[in-house]
């Protein structure tokens, strides 16, 4: 059973946001790493860089298969995590307490097209 | 169209592998994980399914002849038990298919092709076989297949399956009753192959999980396997378009044999050079080129990623390409544009870990 935590929105495509104050920390979820399996790359965005809602901004590898990461908010990048370019694979050991990038959210109203906790768990049983 | 399954689907699901289709079929991709799986290939022992794989037997007073005919290989006068590896061309020098030839006995030949080419290769040996006497069979839906692979393998196959497999050397095959055993594979490793009925291969299945000495793979890790000591995959490094020659194969063409399909132009292509060759390519950053990606030199695309990896045995990003072969020599720098980014890399050696084969 993948794990889902509560204060979170999250996205179809099993990404997450996290926002603090005007920040938003995107991840993928537990139910999405898992569906990968071992991680063995994170491609990620540069600082200052630009993302929309819908649109992606990386991938994360697999052994067999890259995966498009879809910001689930429109932002501008304040800060990649560094700790994935080494360790890709804490993405597999806990992907909330690994964000992949720190955002300044652009329209915070984005957040109410995407899932609460709740929404979410169900969605992944479907 | 449904996929079709093996005799040991339903093993598959009940040890809950990631099912997915692959050349027709539904086929196990992984049981735990591809690295795990890889890494019991290469330092102990692995049982791939591989029953999809098809097999046409060639038999009668002009099988031989009609090998010769068809295949690249030479097989005139080999010794019964000898397997070889080749190619079916076209007249064009493009690959029909990679094959192995098994020589069961004199004017008995027992030939194993690939599951996506089953219905094409058939079609094509069918029309080839005009004016040969020979019966040709096609037992794709008869047999079972299973491989035993890694360092481990020969006790496994001995002890487990109580198959005696010792004296066979690499690349010989023998019958043990109705059963068929090889020292071949597909992974840079000393292993065997097995061919028998589906009541036969679901019980040497059963045994060999049950002695825990041999780690149920998938077909994930049967092509990282296979990718990272520079085997070609047919769709990948070999088609209709890539020819033997241009992927770096000619030594599985035999030019001093009489005739065979695609001679002729496969021996232009050899003398004159080719325009696109099969190549390796190392990159310096840890992202991954996959199948299709561009291969680019100044901004100019060359090529296109036939296969690639974050290898697991040697923790390096690498792939092979078919690249114009102007940029084919090796150190040469060619770029890979993965989404969006260009990352550098250079031409290497299309073998990215040594085989260790038992010979």
């Amino acid at each position: 059973m993948a794990k889902v935590i509560e204060g979170l929105y999250y996205s179809e495509s099993h990404e997450y946001v996290r926002v603090e104050g005007e920040y938003g920390y995107i991840g993928i979820s537990d139910y999405a790493q898992h569906a990968l399996g071992n991680v063995v790359y994170v491609d990620m965005p540069e600082v200052d860089d630009e993302i929309e809602a819908g649109e992606d901004f990386g991938a994360v590898e697999s052994v067999k298969a890259a995966s498009d990461l879809i910001a689930p908010v429109s932002g501008v990048v304040v800060e990649v995590n560094e700790a994935l370019e080494d360790q890709p694979e804490l993405l597999n050991q806990d992907s909330y307490e690994n964000w992949i990038i720190k955002v300044e959210l652009s329209d915070s109203t984005e957040l109410d097209n995407l899932m609460d906790a709740q929404a979410y768990a169900e969605f992944c049983e479907k | 169209m449904e996929n079709k399954r093996t005799c040991l689907y339903d093993k598959h699901v009940q040890l809950g592998a990631l099912m997915s289709p692959f050349a027709g079929f539904e086929m196990p991709i992984q049981y735990s994980n591809i690295t795990d799986e890889h890494q019991a290939v290469r330092t102990a022992c692995g049982v791939f399914d591989v029953s999809h794989m098809g097999e046409v037997t060639v038999r009668g007073a002009e099988a031989e002849r009609y090998v010769q005919h068809i295949f690249t290989n030479n097989v005139a006068g080999a010794p019964i038990g000898q397997v070889f590896y080749g190619m079916m061309c076209y007249e064009n020098g493009g690959t029909v298919d990679d094959l192995l030839v098994y020589k069961m006995a004199e004017q008995d030949f027992f030939l194993v092709i690939n599951a996506a080419n089953i219905d094409k290769d058939w079609a094509w040996m069918l029309d080839q076989a005009k004016g040969f006497d020979i019966d040709l069979q096609n037992m794709s839906e008869h047999y079972g297949q299973l491989a035993v692979q890694g360092p481990e393998a020969e006790q496994v196959v001995e002890e487990v399956l109580g198959l005696a497999c010792k004296e066979l050397a690499f690349y010989t095959v023998k019958t043990i009753g109705d059963v068929i055993v090889s020292r071949t594979g597909y992974t840079g490793e000393d292993g065997f192959e097995i061919y028998a009925t589906p009541d036969y291969i679901n019980a040497c299945w059963d045994k060999l999980l049950a002695s825990g000495r041999c780690k149920p793979c998938g077909l994930g890790c049967r092509d990282t396997l296979r990718f990272e000591v520079g085997l070609p995959l047919y769709g990948d490094e070999l088609s209709a378009e890539i020819s033997p020659v241009m992927a770096g194969l000619s030594m599985f063409c035999k030019f001093d044999k009489e005739e065979f399909i695609g001679k002729e132009a496969l021996q232009q292509q050899k003398a004159e050079g080719v325009a696109q060759r099969v190549i390796g390519i190392e990159l310096s950053d840890k992202a991954i080129p996959r199948h299709g990606y561009a291969v680019l030199k100044d901004g100019e695309k060359v090529g296109e990623v036939t296969t690639g990896y974050h290898t697991i045995s040697s923790d390096k990003s690498v792939c092979m390409a078919l690249v114009d072969s102007r940029y084919a020599k090796l150190d040469t720098p060619l770029d890979i544009q993965i989404r969006k980014k260009v990352f550098p890399g250079k031409v290497v050696k299309k073998r990215f870990y040594d085989k260790h084969y038992k010979k």
